[in-house]
C-alpha cells in the first residue's frame, strides 16, 4: 500500500542503507531500522525534543522528519557523541552536575547542547536558558541541566 | 569501615549508560515483536451498538483483532479494585476492553495486532464502531448534582463518602468549636486537574515460550504486575516473570496496575505464540492513563485573636474520573495531610468522591497533598489577613512543638494506621526558611509579593520491602530489591548503603531493581518510600551477610569474629591489617564445593584442607553462599516536612507572573545522597510550578480533552522554572535503623500554596484557585 524507498544515511560516521516506506519517521528509522535506540520519542509532535538528533551538525526533531527526506545526509545520534576516549565533555558535564534523572529526555538535551556549544562556546545564563528551552524534562527542574551546560563549556575550553 | 559513603554526594552509577544512549527503555526492547495498537473511544459516554472489523481485514500485515467478546471469561473480567476501603461503597473498575458502554474518551474498545505499528494504526482507522452517544458527566458540581449518571448503578455518582472527625482537647466537635470561636471565616477553593506526564509513556512487551511468560512493563511495581497477570491469565506465579527495564519517569501514574494493556498484551502473546509489544503514544497517555488533583473544597474555620485555629471543617468534592482502580487513596491523603505541621483544636473533614466521564484519577506525585496543603495554607493566610498579622506568626502559634513528638493527630492515615508524626522541628524550619528568603526584610510593593507554604508528608509507607545481598567469589557485591526505579538513582543510593555496611569499594557493588527474577517480594515505588523501605531492608540484608562473612573469616584466620572488621573488601583483625582474608575468598569458603572452576574456587573443594572433616560441610541452620536477605516492615509511616517561600512579580498591564526567587527548606531525616535529594526537590518544585501556573486538563462539556498534546498542555520548560535555593534540616526518624524519611514527592507539595500566597501579597486579591494564569489574574483584577 505504501511504496518502499532505498535510502542511505550516514549515521555516526557509518553509511547505513535501509529500505523504508515514504511515511517512515526518521526517529522510527533510526530506532527500529538502524537499531540505534538511544534516540527517544516523547511526543511525536515536535514539542518535547527527546528525539533531537544532529542533521549535518544541526539539531532537528527526528519525529518531524521523514527518513526519505534525509537520504545521503549525515546524522549524529546520542550514540555518536562519545569519542574513542569515552564520554564527550557534554556527557561528562551532565553526569558531574546531576543533570539527568530518568534519562529519557537526556539524548535530546545532549544533542541540543552539543550543537549549542559548537556555535557559542561560552554562552551566558540567558543564552543557556534560551538554548535548552526547546526541550522538555519532567525530572530535573532544569537547574542542573543549565549548570551542566556551563560546566561542559568549561571542559571543552580546557580540552581544546 | 572504608570511606564513608552514606551522606555523600556520590556520582550516579546509572549515568554512564544513560548518557551513552545505552539505556534500555520499554520500546528499546523486542525489536522483532508484533505491534499492538488500540481503537479507543472518541466519546466520553456512549453505548457501543456494533463493531465492524470487515473494512480492516485486507490490510497487509494484520495479524489479529480482538474485542471484549473475544476475551475468555477470566481475561474479560473488570480489572481489580486494588485498594478496597469500607467507605468506597460503589467502587467501579473498567473492563480491559470496553463492554457495551464507554465512560471516557480514550477507553480501549478494540485491540489490533499487526506486523508493524504503522500498519496496526492503519487497521485501527478502518475499524468502524457504531456508538450511541449518552449524556457526558463533566465537572465536579455536575457530577455531584447527579442528574446524569456515569455508572447506572451508582446513585448520585458518589463512589465513596468518608467523614473523619477529631475532637478538641475539651471534647468539642469542629462545628461547636467554630461556633464558639471569637472569629470565623468561610470560603471555597478550586483545584484543577493535572497529570504525572512522564516523558516516556506506558508500554508492555510480552513473550511466551510455551511454559513461561516474561513481561516487560514500564511500571512502578513489577511484582504486583506479575501477581495481577498470573491471576488474570490463570498462570502459576513461578511461571510468570515481570521486569521493569529503564523507566522514563513515573511520578505516580505507573503505580496503577494492571493496566488493560498489561493483561491484553501478554494474553495475546500467549494465544498467538508471538512476541508482542505495545508502546503508548502521547495522545494515548493524555486520554487513557490517569490524572489527578481536581477538587472543590468548602472550608469553615474558627480562631482566636492570636490566630490559633480552634476548629476547622472542610468538605471536599473529589473528582475520581470514570473509575476507581486505586481506591480512595488520593482524597484520604488530602483529608489527613491537610493538617500539616499544625495542632488544630477540632477538625472535621468530609469528602465525596464522585464519578465523571473523564480519565480516571490515581496518584500523581504529591498524591492529594498539594490540595490539602493548598487548603490549610490558604486558611493560614486568610486568618493572618483578617487579623492583620504576619503570615508566619499565625503559622507559628499553631505549630506542633519539637517536644511533642511522637505527635498523634488522632486520624487514620492512608496505610490504615494512626496518623502519628515520628519527628520534626517546625519552629526551627520556619526560622531557616525565613532567613533564607529574607522574610523580615522584605518590603512589599505593588506587583511584588512574598509567600510561604508549609507541609508535612507521610512517607515510607508499608507494608514492607526486601533486599537480597550476595557476595560472589570475584569479590563483587550484588544487591537486588523488588521495588522499581524511574530515575531516582536507586542504583547509586542502595550501593552507597551496601558499600558502607559491607566495607567494600562502591565500584564493586551493583544494584538491580524491579526484576522479579532477582527478587520476587515487593510492593512498589510510590509515596516517597523507596529509600526508607528498601534502603533499610538492604541494610538489614548486609548485616546478615557481614555477620556470616566475619564468622567464616574468623574460622579461617583463627580469630574471634568480634575482633574482625572489613575494609576495602578485606576482612582483618581490627588494628592489624596484616592478618586478612579477602571477601572473595570468604565467598568461596561459604560454598563448599566438589568441583573447582578456577584457582579461587579450588580452595573450597573437598581435598583443599579448608574444611574441618569433623563437621558437615554446611552446618545445621546454615545455607551455602555468602548471601542474605532482609525485610523491613515498619509499624507506620515516617513524616518528612518542608517549608517553601517565594517572591513573585506581576506585570501591571499584562498580569504576567514571574517567580523571582524560590527557596526550600526540607527535612527528610538522614540524607543518603544530598545531590540526589536536591535533584528530587528541583524536579518536584518544577512540577509544582506547572501546577500553580500552567497545567490544567481542559475538558469541554462533552468530555473532550481539548489540550491532549504537549502543544496545548503547558508543561514548564527551562524558561518557566525559577532557580531553587535549598536548605536541609535533619531530624532523623526514630522508626528505622537508617533514620531516613524519604524525599521523592516533597518538592511538589506546597508550591501552589506558596505561589498563591505570594500573588495575594503582590496583588491584594484573594487567590482561591490553582492554577492561575495571567488572563485569570487579569480578570481577578477586574479587567
Amino acid at each position: 500500500m505504501t511504496a518502499e524507498h532505498e535510502i542511505t544515511l550516514t549515521v555516526n560516521g557509518t553509511a547505513r542503507r535501509v529500505t523504508v516506506p515514504g511515511r517512515r519517521l526518521l526517529s522510527d528509522c533510526l530506532r527500529h531500522d538502524v537499531g540505534l535506540t538511544g534516540t527517544h520519542v516523547g511526543c511525536e509532535h515536535g514539542v518535547c525534543g527527546c528525539c533531537t538528533v544532529l542533521l549535518d551538525g544541526q539539531p532537528v526533531r527526528s519525529c518531524l522528519t521523514f527518513a526519505v527526506t534525509v537520504d545521503g545526509r549525515e546524522i549524529t545520534t546520542v550514540e555518536g557523541l562519545a569519542g574513542p576516549e569515552g564520554l564527550s565533555p557534554v556527557q561528562r558535564a551532565f553526569a558531574e552536575c546531576h543533570a539527568l534523572q530518568c534519562g529519557f529526555c537526556t539524548p535530546g538535551f545532549l544533542c541540543t547542547v552539543t550543537a549549542l556549544l559548537r556555535e557559542n562556546p561560552a554562552p551566558t545564563d540567558e543564552e543557556v536558558l534560551e538554548g535548552i528551552s526547546g526541550n522538555l524534562c519532567r525530572c530535573t527542574g532544569y537547574q542542573n541541566i543549565a549548570k551542566a551546560v556551563h560546566r561542559a563549556a568549561e571542559l571543552l575550553a580546557e580540552e581544546a | 569501615m572504608t570511606t564513608k559513603l552514606f551522606g555523600e554526594p556520590v556520582q550516579r552509577r546509572e549515568d554512564p549508560r544513560l548518557l551513552a544512549g545505552h539505556g534500555r527503555y520499554l520500546d528499546d526492547l523486542g525489536s522483532g515483536a508484533l505491534a499492538v495498537a488500540f481503537v479507543r473511544s472518541p466519546h466520553a459516554h456512549a453505548r457501543i451498538r456494533d463493531i465492524d472489523v470487515a473494512p480492516a481485514l485486507d490490510v497487509d500485515g494484520l495479524v489479529a483483532i480482538y474485542t471484549w467478546e473475544d476475551l475468555p471469561e477470566r481475561v474479560g473480567r473488570p480489572l481489580p479494585l486494588l485498594i478496597p476501603h469500607p467507605a468506597l461503597t460503589h467502587g467501579r473498575t473498567a473492563y480491559p476492553l470496553a463492554r457495551d458502554v464507554v465512560r471516557h474518551v480514550g477507553e480501549p474498545v478494540v485491540m489490533v495486532v499487526a506486523t508493524d505499528r504503522y500498519l496496526a494504526e492503519d487497521v485501527c482507522a478502518l475499524i468502524e464502531v457504531d456508538y450511541e452517544p449518552l449524556k457526558a458527566v463533566v465537572g465536579l458540581e455536575e457530577a455531584a448534582h447527579g442528574a446524569a449518571l456515569v455508572h447506572d448503578d451508582v446513585p448520585g455518582n458518589v463512589g465513596a463518602h468518608l467523614v473523619q472527625e477529631v475532637l478538641s482537647a475539651a471534647g468539642r466537635g469542629a462545628a461547636e468549636a467554630i461556633e464558639a470561636a471569637p472569629h470565623t471565616l468561610a470560603f471555597r477553593l478550586d483545584i484543577e486537574r493535572s497529570a504525572s506526564t512522564p516523558l516516556e509513556g506506558r508500554g508492555v512487551y510480552a513473550r511466551w515460550d510455551g511454559t513461561d511468560l516474561r513481561v516487560y512493563s514500564s511500571t512502578q511495581t513489577s511484582t504486583s504486575v506479575r501477581m495481577a497477570i498470573a491471576a488474570a491469565l490463570g498462570l502459576p506465579l513461578p511461571h510468570v516473570e515481570v521486569i521493569a527495564p529503564d523507566v522514563g519517569g513515573g511520578f505516580g501514574v505507573k503505580i496503577v496496575h494492571p493496566w488493560p494493556e498489561e493483561i491484553l498484551v501478554p494474553w495475546a502473546a500467549m494465544l498467538l505464540g508471538r512476541e508482542l509489544k505495545w508502546t503508548e503514544d502521547r495522545r494515548e497517555h493524555f486520554i487513557a492513563a490517569a490524572h489527578e488533583r481536581g477538587q472543590v473544597q468548602h472550608v469553615r474555620v474558627g480562631f482566636d485573636d492570636d490566630g490559633r485555629v480552634l476548629g476547622l471543617d472542610v468538605t471536599i468534592l473529589h473528582d475520581h474520573g470514570a473509575y476507581t482502580p486505586y481506591g480512595i487513596i488520593v482524597p484520604i491523603i488530602t483529608a489527613t495531610q491537610l493538617l500539616g505541621p499544625y495542632r488544630i483544636g477540632a477538625y472535621r473533614v468530609e469528602f465525596s468522591a464522585v464519578y465523571t466521564n473523564t480519565v480516571q484519577v490515581t496518584p500523581y506525585r504529591g498524591a492529594g497533598r498539594p490540595q490539602g496543603v493548598f487548603c490549610m495554607e490558604r486558611t493560614m493566610d486568610k486568618i493572618a489577613r483578617y487579623l492583620g498579622k504576619d503570615r508566619t506568626q499565625v503559622r507559628e502559634v499553631n505549630f506542633i512543638q519539637p517536644d511533642e513528638f511522637p505527635y498523634d493527630q488522632g486520624m487514620i492515615f492512608q496505610d490504615g494506621r494512626p496518623l502519628i508524626y515520628d519527628s520534626g522541628d517546625y519552629p526551627r524550619m520556619l526560622r531557616m526558611v525565613k532567613e533564607l528568603i529574607g522574610w523580615d526584610d522584605f518590603r512589599p510593593a505593588p506587583g511584588r509579593g512574598i509567600g510561604i507554604g508549609c507541609y508535612v508528608e507521610g512517607t515510607g509507607v508499608g507494608p514492607y520491602e526486601g533486599g537480597h545481598v550476595q557476595i560472589t567469589s570475584d569479590g563483587r557485591v550484588h544487591v537486588s530489591t523488588g521495588l522499581t526505579s524511574q530515575g531516582q538513582g536507586h542504583e547509586t543510593v542502595f550501593a552507597q548503603i551496601a558499600a558502607d555496611r559491607l566495607g567494600v569499594p562502591i565500584e564493586r557493588v551493583s544494584v538491580v531493581t524491579g526484576d522479579t527474577r532477582r527478587f520476587g517480594y515487593a510492593v512498589g515505588t510510590f509515596a516517597s518510600r523507596a529509600a526508607v523501605m528498601s534502603g533499610n531492608a538492604i541494610a538489614l540484608a548486609c548485616a546478615k551477610v557481614r555477620e556470616k562473612a566475619l564468622r567464616i573469616a574468623g574460622d579461617a584466620l583463627e580469630a574471634d569474629p568480634a575482633d574482625l572488621t572489613i575494609s576495602e573488601g578485606l576482612v582483618h583483625v581490627a588494628g592489624s591489617p596484616s592478618a586478612s582474608i579477602p571477601l572473595s575468598t570468604v565467598a568461596v569458603l561459604a560454598n563448599p564445593l566438589r568441583y573447582a572452576f578456577d584457582e579461587e574456587t579450588a580452595k573450597a573443594t573437598q581435598f583443599a584442607g579448608t574444611a574441618s572433616p569433623d563437621r558437615p560441610p554446611v552446618a545445621e541452620g546454615e545455607e551455602p553462599g555468602l548471601e542474605g536477605r532482609g525485610y523491613y516492615s515498619p509499624i507506620r509511616s515516617t513524616f518528612a516536612a518542608g517549608m517553601h517561600a517565594a517572591i513573585v512579580e506581576t506585570d501591571p498591564l499584562t498580569a504576567e507572573i514571574k517567580v523571582v526567587r524560590y527557596v526550600v527548606v526540607h527535612d527528610c531525616g538522614k540524607l543518603i545522597n544530598p545531590m540526589i535529594v536536591e535533584g528530587q526537590i528541583h524536579g518536584g518544585v518544577a512540577q509544582g510550578i506547572g501546577g500553580a501556573l500552567y497545567e490544567r486538563m481542559a475538558y469541554d462539556a462533552d468530555g473532550q480533552l481539548q489540550n491532549a498534546s504537549f502543544m496545548d498542555f503547558l508543561m514548564p520548560y527551562a524558561t518557566e522554572v525559577p532557580r531553587i535555593e535549598t536548605g536541609h534540616l535533619e531530624t532523623p526518624s526514630p522508626l528505622n535503623p537508617l533514620g531516613i524519611k524519604g524525599a521523592g514527592e516533597a518538592g511538589v507539595i506546597p508550591v501552589s500554596a506558596v505561589i498563591a500566597s505570594a500573588l495575594e501579597d503582590a496583588e491584594g486579591i484573594e487567590i482561591d484557585r490553582m492554577p492561575i494564569s495571567p488572563s485569570e489574574l487579569f480578570d481577578l483584577r477586574g479587567g
